[in-house]
């Protein structure tokens, strides 16, 4: 196969695979909204199913569509500080909450 | 002088310059982002019972908003496939419809922004209150005209689903009104960190804009000098349009659905 044919060929698997990726994204978006007005006995469990749904939406944008699976060393490790702190503001965000004067 | 790395990876790193760099900008726009989002759960569990507002956004717009981001991300991912395959016209196309979604985008998102604008809340001196659009061109100097409702109770407003649909014409003198507000961000707390964080985000779609139509426009003549380091600029606008697709896509949750 020549460098014109596999060039062609990756780009129509591009098309393929943003295809199916929007068409997930679509389908768990409408599921998303169709949860939120669920009549659940639980709003706290509507809130958890919404986000883990926005959350299936993000991964497949970071991971199909980023490239981050693929992405090298040096990004990873960026990523990782980058985690490793937003999940240290939203930690200290929590327990600050919970850490209210006494009356 | 030769900018180095633009097209090769560095040695060290095992990407290029800009490919880090927007990765680092990123990282800096998440913690940006993370602190709006730790403020608004903040605000959210520290509000006193019943004091939230519930419906206001218009859900289905809000819908449409998303399902347009993605469908531009995926087109901004083929723009740059595009280039890989040495397709400019398929970049061209791809990216002027990334264009496209993100201004119909922004131009939904103004109209949100004026319906709220043009939405007030008018408490009357005898006591009662009224919600609704103001109807501006049958307003006069005496009289404010608003398609709304009467409610008994402040609390009342704060489920905008109940409200739909018993919306009548209200012709209210002004000189009954004792104060009138519209849903500015000075309005509650609600709106403050709604305009604040979809108006940051709005910002970031709106520079994404910019740089896919130079990268459409006069940007794209580096393809006929350097193709691969047009590419690369492909990529990593891309990276950041991805970023600002994946802000909405728990924006969109947090203020509209939860």
């Amino acid at each position: 196969m020549n460098d014109t044919s596999s060039s062609v060929n990756s780009y129509r698997a591009a098309v393929c695979q943003g295809r199916s990726v929007l068409l997930i994204i679509a389908a768990v978006t409408l599921c998303m909204v169709g949860v939120a007005h669920a009549p659940l006995p639980d709003a706290g469990l509507r809130t958890a199913l919404v986000l883990v749904a926005a959350g299936v939406n993000a991964i497949l944008v970071a991971g199909r569509l980023m490239h981050v699976l693929q992405e090298r060393h040096v990004i990873f490790v960026l990523l990782a500080f980058t985690v490793l702190f937003f999940v240290a503001l939203m930690g200290l965000c929590l327990w600050a909450h919970g850490d209210t004067p006494k009356p | 002088m030769e900018i180095a790395y633009t097209v090769h990876a560095r040695p060290d790193t095992g990407v290029y310059n800009a490919k880090l760099g927007m990765w680092l900008f990123l990282a800096s726009e998440v913690m940006l982002f993370g602190g709006l989002f730790s403020a608004y759960v903040f605000l959210r569990v520290g509000a006193p019972p019943d004091t939230w507002p519930q419906g206001w956004l218009n859900v289905p717009l809000g819908t449409l908003n998303t399902l347009l981001l993605a469908a531009s991300a995926v087109t901004t991912f083929l723009a740059w496939a595009a280039c890989k395959a040495r397709r400019l016209d398929q970049f061209k196309l791809h990216t002027g419809l990334t264009l496209l979604l993100g201004c119909i985008f922004l131009g939904i998102k103004g109209y949100e922004y004026h319906d709220k604008w043009t939405h007030y809340e008018l408490r009357l001196k005898d006591g009662r209150i009224a919600e609704g659009h103001l109807v501006g061109p049958k307003s006069t100097a005496e009289a404010v005209v608003l398609k709304g409702r009467w409610v008994e109770d402040r609390r009342q407003l704060l489920d905008g689903r109940r409200s739909r649909g018993t919306w009548q014409e209200l012709t209210i003198p002004r000189a009954d009104i004792d104060r009138m507000q519209n849903y500015a961000p000075r309005h509650n707390t609600f709106l403050a960190i709604y305009y604040t964080m979809t108006g940051l985000h709005g910002l970031h779609v709106l520079g994404g804009v910019v740089v896919f139509a130079y990268l459409w426009g006069p940007g794209s003549r580096l393809w006929h000098v350097d193709p691969e380091h047009f590419t690369n600029r492909v990529e990593v606008a891309g990276l950041f349009w991805h970023f600002v697709d994946l802000v909405w896509i728990f924006l969109f949750p947090v203020l509209y659905l939860s």
